[in-house]
């Protein structure tokens, strides 16, 4: 579960988050929509940690616990986990040398064994199959020289082996193509449970046809503005977000 | 040429012109040798030890870092042999022989036949021998033409190994070159390699060290190639675990024939000082070279690189790519000239320097220069000085790595994919584990920015 309360944000004086509240229980999924440069990015990142933001106030709760004070190896062992809009290139970082020190390092901080070389290799040719990963792709440098939607594939399976309690995955749907979609939002349906909280950050309505959100969250301006049903989306297919500037439709747009 | 009188002589250039008035009638050769020692000497004396003033000497002014100059190792004895042998016993061997380099001096005894297609005798044998072709590619007068420290090395040489590879020989497994240290107390040592390799064979030489203790010495090495037409040549010099305090001044130079490759990488993973000068000519056509290396440096290390790459045979290709760690107060310099004559058409050159800075205390400077004579070249040459992505380390530890681990993993990508390349698997394991090692001590000394938070 995914409590945001009163959340204020600011980087380089620029108030972005600027009291937002938002509530994702066990087992939902819940969309957020938005227009460009809401802040919806630096939600998740903010969630996840990063540490050039500025929280001025609110508290993000994770299963019950405050994380603000935890850093970002301490909160994805607390269970969070950010499927990057923007997943980075590693060069020199052997993508199994990653995946395998990423999930021991969470298991170790959670006071688990660390898992043996057959154990690991058995969850991740799972996690590759689910999601139609290459097998040579495990074989080279973490992310370099994978085309975009690649890279969206590789995060996904980060999260099918890391298995978190709260994942938020940020535009997984852009980039790629038709195929790619249905595999990963399949990968994502497997994926859902009653303990788990998604938060699906999407410009695109079609995601969410394959994977049915439970509620549907506009941001704009830095809040939550609007919460609804699936059907929400819908809507907003058809009228934009003209209806949601920022604060007051007195002001423009941009602010 | 008449010596310039210098008036104020530091105490290691009184110290070394006693040293080799001293042993220069026992050093080994004849009377062309002595010349050559004599002339060489010459070149020493009258310019001194290099210092700032001398443009390829700038960043590493030894005339101030060499304090003093050390008394030269004797002859190692028998029971210090025996403890290096009980130490080279406990060490995997590649299997294509191992030349064993005691406080400058070849020991048989120590070391290994060659396999076929491959010979190896001293230096101090070679010199008395006396041929002239093979004194004079040891001599190698025309690289590094002026350099003091080269110089004083071919007045001093005690000895080392003149390694020669048939023409045709293809040698499989790696020829290791070791060097050890006998000697109780800090010493200096002179020693000189060539390794003469036959049109078309193929052969890779690894230098690597070993020993415990009494390594806060002075050593004056160079290896000298001479690669034949065709030929194909590795390199790599593991040049690691010596004491703070030690001066390590290596010479290299590598002449390439026609169609040769040519291909080194070095680990400097090093207390003290060490300076490593990379002499290397495209003597024939259509020749490909790899220069790289790595250098992990901390505390108050300080590491030179300083590339001479002179290219005159036509389209020849050069990549010369260096990296440095940098942290504490460390200081990291890398020099690269490359040189592409009138008639070196169709050169392809690229020279790309980067360094990580992990400190504030810590420094690098950096100095490429191209001169280029020809007129249908692709030369580049690119340096960049940072320090460690924050993104990449953002998306590591958003996948639970903490901080030290994250910033672990990353050092040792950028070091480990130069080392990556050189194309022996053991090999490759054991720079790798010596990159390991760094990063571990660095951990373990609770470097790294901190905590598992910030
Ligand atoms: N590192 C930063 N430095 C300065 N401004 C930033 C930084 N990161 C985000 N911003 C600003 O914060 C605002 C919100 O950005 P954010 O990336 O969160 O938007 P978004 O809703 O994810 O947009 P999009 O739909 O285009 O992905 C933007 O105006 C952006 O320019
Ligand atoms: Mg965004």
């Amino acid at each position: 579960m995914l409590e945001v309360r009163d959340l204020i944000v600011s980087i380089a004086g620029n108030t972005i988050l600027d009291g937002l509240n938002l509530t994702v229980r066990d087992g939902e999924v819940a969309a957020i929509m938005g227009p460009n440069g809401t802040g919806k990015s630096t939600l998740a990142y903010v969630i996840a940690g990063k540490e050039e933001y500025e929280v001025e106030g609110g508290e993000i709760l994770v299963d019950g616990e405050d994380i603000l004070a935890k850093s970002p190896d301490e909160r994805a062992a607390a269970g969070v986990f950010l499927a990057f809009q923007y997943p980075v290139e590693i060069p020199g970082v052997g993508t199994m040398t990653f995946l395998r020190a990423a999930l021991n390092a969470q298991r170790r901080a959670r006071g688990e064994d660390e898992l043996t070389t057959p154990a690991f290799m058995k969850r991740v040719n799972e996690a590759g199959a689910m999601l139609e990963i290459r097998k040579d792709f495990m074989k080279r440098a973490l992310n370099v020289g994978f085309s975009g939607g690649e890279k969206k594939r590789m995060d996904i399976l980060q999260m099918a082996l890391l298995e978190p309690s709260v994942a938020i995955l940020d535009e997984t749907d852009s980039g790629l193509d038709i195929d790619a979609i249905r595999i990963v939002s399949e990968g994502v349906n497997k994926l859902r449970s009653a303990k788990r909280s998604f938060v699906l950050i999407t410009h695109y309505q079609r995601l969410l046809n394959y994977i049915v959100p439970d509620t549907v969250h506009v941001m704009s301006g830095g809040r939550i503005v609007r919460t609804g049903g699936k059907e929400l989306a819908l809507e907003l297919e058809q009228s934009g977000y003209r209806d949601f500037a920022p604060h007051s439709a007195a002001q423009p747009a941009a602010e | 040429m008449p010596a310039r009188i210098v008036s104020s002589r530091t105490d290691a250039e009184v110290a070394l012109a006693d040293a080799y008035g001293a042993a220069k009638t026992r050093l080994p050769g004849g009377e062309a040798v002595r010349h050559l020692r004599d002339d060489a000497f010459g070149i020493f004396a009258g310019a001194g030890l290099p210092h700032r003033r001398v443009e390829a000497w700038h960043y590493t002014d030894l005339r101030s870092l060499m304090r003093e100059a050390l008394p030269v190792a004797a002859r190692p004895n028998g029971s210090s042999l025996g403890a290096i042998n009980g130490e080279l016993a406990g060490r995997p061997s590649f299997g294509g022989g191992r030349l064993v380099v005691v406080d400058g001096t070849f020991v048989p005894s120590l070391s290994d036949a060659l396999p076929e297609g491959a010979g190896v005798r001293s230096l101090a044998d070679v010199l008395s021998e006396g041929r002239p072709e093979l004194i004079d590619l040891l001599a190698a007068r025309d690289f590094g033409e002026g350099d003091a420290v080269l110089a004083l090395n071919a007045a001093m040489m005690q000895d080392g190994v003149v390694i020669e590879i048939d023409p045709g020989a293809e040698i499989v497994e790696p020829i290791e070159i070791v060097y050890a240290t006998a000697s109780a107390q800090p010493a200096a040592s002179f020693f000189r390699s060539l390794v003469v390799v036959g049109d078309g064979a193929k052969v890779r030489i690894a230098e690597s060290s070993i020993g415990r203790g009494g390594r806060a010495g002075q050593t004056f090495g160079c290896l000298v190639f001479k690669v034949g037409d065709r030929a194909e040549v590795g390199h790599t010099a593991a040049i690691t675990r010596s004491e703070a305090g030690s001066l390590r001044l290596d010479s290299f130079v590598a002449d390439l024939g026609a169609r040769a490759q040519f291909d080194s990488f070095a680990l400097v993973d090093s207390e003290g000082l060490v300076r490593r000068q990379l002499f290397m000519r495209f003597s024939g056509d259509d020749a490909k070279a790899q220069l790289r290396g790595v250098s992990l440096c901390q505390g108050r290390e300080h590491v030179d690189t300083t590339l001479d790459v002179v290219h005159r045979g036509l389209g020849c290709e050069g990549r010369e790519h260096f990296r440095y760690i940098l942290d504490d107060a460390a200081t990291g310099v890398f020099q690269g000239r490359i040189r592409v004559e009138k008639q070196a058409q169709k050169t392809d050159g690229k020279m790309m320097s980067r360094a990580l800075v992990l400190s504030d205390e810590a420094s690098m400077h950096n100095k490429p220069e191209l001169e280029i004579f020809a007129d249908d070249v692709a030369c580049g040459h690119g340096a960049t000085v940072g320090s460690l992505n924050a993104d990449q380390l953002f998306y590591l530890r958003a996948r639970g790595l903490d901080k030290r681990s994250a910033e672990s993993l990353l050092l040792e990508a950028f070091a480990g994919e130069l080392a990556d390349e050189v194309g022996h698997e053991g090999l490759v394991a054991r720079f790798r584990a010596e990159i390991a090692h760094w990063l571990g001590e660095r951990t373990k000394a609770g470097k790294g920015s901190g905590g598992s938070k910030g």
